[in-house]
């Protein structure tokens, strides 16, 4: 077995060497380069978090802007529809006043003529009584020789005409 | 050269593989008297070393979109991590560079002593297999434990040896077991790798030996011996490869425990 038949002759070789060799492994591989390998992995992790964090913020952003925007246009619907609503109330009145200032011309247009027909017709009348009293003494005259005074000749008429 | 060697003689020493064979300044290369010979033991320690730092290279382009290379160097380090702070909390995070190095050197070390080089003329050593080599990582992370310990608790540290509850007249011997096992924990450390890693190489060696020997006995020992072998060998080395895996990560598993134990008692 050589580990102990050699040991006294290699012990302070194996032991030095170990040392140094180690030694070295340790300051440029232990200290020199795995905290570096972990720091990068480290600063990947973080990096990877920060992005997640990022895009989960952005969600949200979005989300909330998705809100707004439709509460936004839910009240410019609104706001629409009161509009339209108005407009409507509003056309709906001047319809009303526009009809009811032509029903008032066409009824004060209705009435001036019906004063005038009864104005002509009353005038008609009176001639018609005029012209049958002027017949009613005439035909007295032919017919019975009577001379009728044009007065009583047309309250006799008017007796007649209006019953 | 193992290979043709133990086809001439029809004969292998499993043991073999685990010389160490001094490379360079066998003799004068010495510190403070001590012999440092570089050796085939630190020759694959520095190969290790230099194939983790390519290894890592490829985790530090620092992409937002990781590549393959990055996501592996990038999943074994996460990984390290993990187990840090699943096991110490949020404090285990300063112990990642010591962890991380020594699970990734221990795996490094083991998957390469796996690796069929001798097929081309090169013999992986496994420098894993050798305490000397385990044990100066099993002190480094007690020793660590201490000085954690003794720095965040001062000598309240040794209320670690005492478990909550424990009967007033069971005190001394409770902890004095519980000092003994605290004390034995380097050497379960350092020796738990080194003898899995020796049991599985000297398993594939043995069974080698099988394949070969069999085979030079003829067509029948062939058949009965060296293919059942052969098969169990490449089951083995599917195993080898986990317990290469298993072994680093017990390793780096039981220091963070351990650190855990110094950082909050219990």
């Amino acid at each position: 077995m050589p580990q102990i038949s050699q040991l006294a002759a290699t012990y302070s070789s194996q032991i030095f060497w170990m040392m140094v060799i180690f030694g070295a492994v340790f300051f440029l591989v232990g200290r020199g380069m795995a905290p570096k390998v972990i720091e990068t992995m480290e600063s990947r992790d973080q990096k990877i978090a920060a992005d997640l964090a990022a895009a989960e913020a952005a969600r949200r952003d979005a989300e909330a802007q998705d809100d707004a925007w439709k509460a936004a246009a839910a009240q410019q619907r609104g706001e629409a529809q009161s509009l339209i609503a108005a407009a409507k109330a509003d056309a709906a009145k001047a319809a009303e006043v526009r009809l009811g200032a032509a029903g008032a011309e066409v009824e004060a247009r209705v009435a001036e003529a019906e004063a005038r027909i009864a104005a002509a017709r009353e005038g008609a009348l009176a001639e018609i009584e005029t012209v049958a009293a002027d017949a009613a003494a005439d035909i007295a005259a032919r017919v019975a020789g009577l001379t009728v005074a044009g007065d009583a000749a047309r309250a006799a008429v008017k007796d007649v005409l209006h019953g | 050269m193992g290979f043709t060697r133990v086809a001439t003689e029809a004969k292998v020493d499993p043991m073999h593989q685990f010389t160490i064979e001094p490379l360079l300044g066998t003799d004068h290369w010495s510190l403070a008297g001590f012999n440092v010979a570089f050796t085939n033991s630190a020759l694959w320690m520095l190969i290790s070393a230099v194939v983790l730092y390519a290894f890592m290279l490829g985790g530090m382009k620092r992409e937002l979109v990781p590549g393959r290379w990055q996501m592996m160097v990038e999943s074994m380090t996460g990984f390290i991590e993990n187990m840090l702070t699943a096991n110490i909390g949020k404090e285990g995070r300063k112990y990642l560079p010591y962890v991380f190095s020594l699970f990734m050197f221990i795996l490094f070390a083991n998957l390469l002593g796996l690796l069929p080089l001798g097929l081309v003329g090169i013999h992986p050593f496994t420098f894993t297999s050798h305490f000397t080599a385990t044990g100066v990582l099993a002190i480094l992370s007690f020793a660590i434990v201490l000085v954690v310990g003794f720095w965040k608790h001062g000598l309240h540290f040794f209320s670690l040896f005492v478990p909550h509850g424990t009967p007033l007249p069971m005190i001394p011997l409770i902890f004095v077991i519980e000092l003994v096992s605290f004390l034995v924990r380097p050497f379960s450390l350092g020796l738990r790798l080194f003898v899995a890693m020796m049991a599985g190489h000297v398993l594939l060696e043995v069974l080698s030996s099988f394949v070969i020997g069999g085979a030079n006995a003829g067509a029948f020992f062939m058949g009965l011996v060296s293919i059942p072998s052969f098969i169990l060998m490449v089951a083995i080395c599917a195993l080898e490869i986990l317990v290469a895996g298993i072994q680093a990560y017990v390793f780096a598993l039981l220091t963070a425990l351990y650190i855990n134990d110094a950082e909050h008692l219990h």
